[in-house]
């Protein structure tokens, strides 16, 4: 779209909108947020910017194609899953690690990882879409 | 016995990289495995001989009762002995008949792994157990008969049988599991021991029909009878294993299993004669009615399961032996026949009988096991066949009908007399006949098989204590289900039997002194009448062309008839229970909140007015801003999260759907009409009224907290986690999500392979030249 505002904007709105779902995402065990909400909001980013900036420099922009993030997602996801059998518990138990130097730190666990996948899988399953709808002959 | 049921299977595997190995010698080292589970299974004779059974039983589904068991008595050690023992010599002969085939590896991995599947069928004591077995052999027969797939006539060959018996095996399946219902049991042995449970049970009948459907069917009788013949497009050491001497007893082997169960009713002893003598006389004629030697002994190997399954219905002791001797007998004679007919074709290039004269010469070791093998089934002293049909006599003399039944049976084994002399008799005598291929005689592997079976015919028939004591005794006492003397003899005085057998030769020698003009009438009668393998064309046809008009209504290609027909399944769903059922409609005072009434009237009036705009732009943003005032109700009631991903969910959505709309004219309108506008109207304002009906039901009863209690109560304690929402969703209910994200992916790829599809078409189609 062929927008001087938009063309302006878009890029560092597009860079805060990424931050923001990853925020999103990892605020997202205690509050409200998680993988799911995390991954619209940078599928969206994506969208803005191949809007403002084209098809092409928002490929250039992600560098993978969108699908390949979805199905490393859906990748991270099971192996978190499969995690859980290493240690004897049933597939896709939490498995978690308190580090030594701050056990209150509770990040390190498979449920964070799985939720990562989520997120990936959300935002390449959907900027995949928007980009093959903008896609032009 | 697990180990023993598998080791085929296991060996299926590597069979393709024997024969890569080995070569076409493959078959000797292959036949080393079904000899040793010969001489395992040789080592139960002496036990269940003196009356011992076993069970061997490993779990397999304990919580739905379902196990690995078998069950050894003389019934199932008589046939896991067969098939074992003709399983050997069928591996050699096949090495030696497919000798330089380019696919004798698979063809060896799918005999083995038949082998595997008939002896677990045998063995089977839980009805699962028996019912996966069944299934096992009706797709391996699918694949041997199918051997030759680049052929047609195969393909549709190996299709029947698999519709047929697979049909069948569903009726089983449903028959079995009604057994287990009514007894109580999943194991055989239980269930079998007390037969009046399921006799006098008011599903005998359904469990009785269900379970016949499946014997029938497997064991070919009337009306089922056409696909065993057509199976003969298998190579013949298919036919010589599957369809003569194993998988078609199976279903005679599940009557036999069954009888203490289910037998000794009126019905069931009405049902297996009739099916059973009219199988007997249909396929004894269409057996003289071929001139194929391999169609010939086809139909007289239905005759023979018309004849066991009609012995197994008259239900007498004396039946009961003759139907065990007589099984045991035709495994041995049917086999080799069917060997010597392939040894003839391989030899000469034909199987046609009226062209094959004089191959004794040539073919020495094929025309002794021919000869013997004939003179057996021809039921000519000393050989065993002899003995066998001398039971069948008695046997019919003992039942309740017995001028009748021993005409049925005369008539019958006449027929297969007849057929017995002209395949094993008449291509060896008289001058050498013009044939495709000058005749020679085979390598070993080729007649060794049948001249055993047949040289057996003899010695059992010499020596029929040994017969007696260790396979038909036993078997026939475990098919009784109560202890019986047997005492088999060669000769005992001059009786009833022996004249009905006197009457057989006499009548059979008439029948092949006129054979080839008795086959000529035959072949212009039969062929002129509508038969069951016509119908089943007929059948099939007709359900392809079922098939086609309901895809044809309902996969129109046009969107919006989906959606009509997706919209009208919702509506019905949702509208037609509340109706019949009732919804527990209360309706309570509406709360008085302003903003609760503002957000809903704002939702409200954007919803009504989508049908009413002319614009697709203001269409999406309507839709938009009924989205929003949704996320704002989530907001009200305390719902951060939901709320969170609705307003995400809209925003996409207009961007998509902006996206979309991009290649449409945007001004453009949707106007349908009056008529289709209302049609359109009604079903959504159905689907709208309901849906509100029942959440207004639903929420009037109190809700069950149980589990938000539970969550929020180990949300933090066990997950480490306040945002409730989220923890569900990643920890507790992972698994369902992992699920979902499965689905998003591959609805991700699904529309990017439309899009690109829409691409291909676009660029043939509407622009010729590429542009811009």
């Amino acid at each position: 779209m062929n927008s001087l505002i938009l063309r302006t904007a878009v890029p560092a709105l597009a860079g805060l909108m990424l931050l923001f779902s990853i925020y999103v995402l990892l605020r997202g065990h205690n509050e409200p947020g998680g993988g799911f909400i995390g991954g619209l909001i940078g599928a969206s980013a994506f969208a803005i910017y191949t809007i403002a900036e084209g098809l092409a420099s928002a490929r250039r922009a992600l560098i993978v194609p969108p699908i390949t993030i979805a199905g490393v997602g859906l990748f991270l996801a099971a192996i978190s899953g499969i995690v859980s059998l290493l240690f004897g518990d049933a597939f896709l138990t939490g498995q978690w690690w308190f580090p030594a130097f701050n056990p209150d730190l509770k990040y390190f666990s498979s449920v964070v990882l799985f939720d990562i996948g989520v997120y990936l899988v959300v935002v390449g399953a959907i900027s995949g879409i928007a980009f093959a709808l903008e896609e032009r002959e | 016995m697990l180990a023993a049921t598998l080791a085929p299977f296991v060996l299926a595997v590597f069979a393709p990289f024997v024969r890569r190995r080995v070569g076409d010698s493959a078959g000797w080292a292959l036949a080393v495995l079904p000899a040793a589970l010969f001489i395992y299974f040789a080592q139960f004779l002496g036990p269940v001989a003196s009356g011992e059974t076993f069970i061997f039983s490993t779990e397999w589904v304990p919580a739905l009762g379902i196990a690995l068991s078998f069950y050894v008595d003389g019934l199932s050690l008589l046939f896991a002995l067969l098939i074992t023992f003709i399983g050997t010599f069928i591996v050699l002969y096949a090495g030696a008949y497919l000798k330089g085939h380019a696919d004798l590896g698979r063809f060896f991995m799918f005999v083995l792994m038949f082998m595997g599947s008939m002896l677990g069928l045998v063995l089977a004591d839980n009805v699962v157990t028996l019912f996966v077995f069944w299934e096992l052999t009706s797709i391996t027969s699918f694949l041997l008969i199918g051997f030759n797939h680049d052929k047609a006539r195969s393909r549709r060959a190996a299709l029947q049988a698999l519709v047929v018996t697979g049909g069948g095996g569903l009726a089983l399946l449903a028959g079995l599991l009604l057994m287990a219902q009514v007894g109580g049991s999943m194991e055989l042995s239980t269930l079998l021991a007390d037969g009046d449970v399921l006799r006098e049970h008011p599903w005998y009948l359904a469990i009785l029909v269900l379970v016949l459907a499946g014997a029938f069917t497997k064991s070919a009788q009337v009306p089922f009878h056409f696909w065993l013949p057509n199976a003969m497009e298998a190579p013949t050491p298919v036919s010589a294993y599957l369809h003569s001497a194993t998988m078609v007893k199976a279903g005679v082997y599940l009557l036999a299993r069954m009888n203490p169960g289910l037998g000794g009713t009126d019905i069931w002893q009405i049902i297996l004669m009739s099916f059973g003598g009219a199988t007997l006389l249909t396929g004894a004629i269409l057996a003289l009615r071929n001139t194929d030697l391999k169609l010939m002994l086809a139909q007289t190997t239905v005759a023979s399961l018309g004849l066991l399954v009609f012995l197994i219905g008259i239900g007498e002791p004396l039946a009961i032996q003759a139907a065990m001797a007589y099984l045991f007998a035709h495994s041995m004679f049917k086999g080799a026949l069917f060997m010597v007919a392939g040894s003839i074709d391989h030899g000469t290039g034909t199987r046609d009988v009226r062209r094959l004269s004089g191959l004794g010469r040539v073919m020495p070791f094929t025309a002794a096991a021919a000869g013997l093998a004939a003179l057996s089934m021809s039921g000519l002293p000393p050989f065993f066949g002899f003995i066998a049909k001398e039971w069948v006599y008695k046997g019919t003399l003992d039942g309740s009908l017995p001028l009748l039944l021993t005409a049925v049976a005369i008539t019958g084994n006449a027929l297969m007399f007849a057929v017995a002399f002209l395949v094993g008799f008449k291509p060896f005598f008289g001058k050498p006949g013009d044939t495709p291929h000058k005749p020679h005689e085979g390598s070993v592997g080729l007649w060794i098989g049948a001249l055993t079976l047949a040289a057996l015919s003899l010695i059992f028939g010499l020596f029929s204590g040994l017969a007696e004591t260790f396979f038909i005794g036993p078997a026939a006492v475990a098919v009784a289900g109560v202890p019986m003397v047997v005492d088999l003899y060669l000769w005992g005085g001059f009786k009833a039997p022996v004249v009905a057998s006197i009457i057989t030769v006499a009548l059979g020698a008439f029948f092949f002194w006129q054979g080839a003009r008795l086959s000529a009438f035959l072949a212009r009668v039969v062929d002129a009448l509508w038969g069951p393998d016509k119908g089943y064309d007929q059948f099939m046809d007709g359900l392809i062309g079922l098939a086609r008009a309901v895809t044809n209504l309902f996969q129109t290609g046009h969107l919006r008839r989906y959606m009509l027909f997706t919209f009208l399944t919702l509506a019905a769903v949702l509208v037609l229970p509340q109706v019949m059922l009732g919804n527990g409609f209360v309706v309570k005072a509406p709360p008085i909140d302003l903003l609760v009434w503002a957000i809903g009237l704002l939702a409200f009036v954007g919803a009504l007015a989508i049908p009413f705009t002319r614009s697709r732009l203001a269409a999406i943003m309507l839709m938009g801003v009924l989205g929003l005032s949704v996320a704002f109700v989530f907001l009200l009631f305390g719902a951060p999260d939901l709320a969170f991903t609705q307003l995400m969910v809209e925003t996409l959505s207009v961007v998509i759907l902006a996206l979309v709309l991009a290649r449409l004219p945007v001004f453009g309108t949707d106007w349908r009409g009056y008529p289709r506008f209302v049609r359109d109207a009604l079903i959504a304002g159905a689907i709208g009224i309901a849906m509100a009906t029942l959440l207004v039901s639903i929420t009037s009863v109190p809700l069950d907290l149980t589990l938000s209690e539970f969550f929020s109560a180990r949300s933090y304690t066990e997950a480490y986690g306040r945002n409730i929402v989220n923890v569900i969703l990643v920890d507790f209910r992972a698994l369902d999500t992992l699920g979902e994200i499965a689905v998003v992916a591959v609805a991700g790829v699904a529309v990017l392979c439309l899009l690109a599809f829409r691409h291909i078409d676009h660029d043939s189609e509407d622009k010729p030249e590429a542009s811009s």
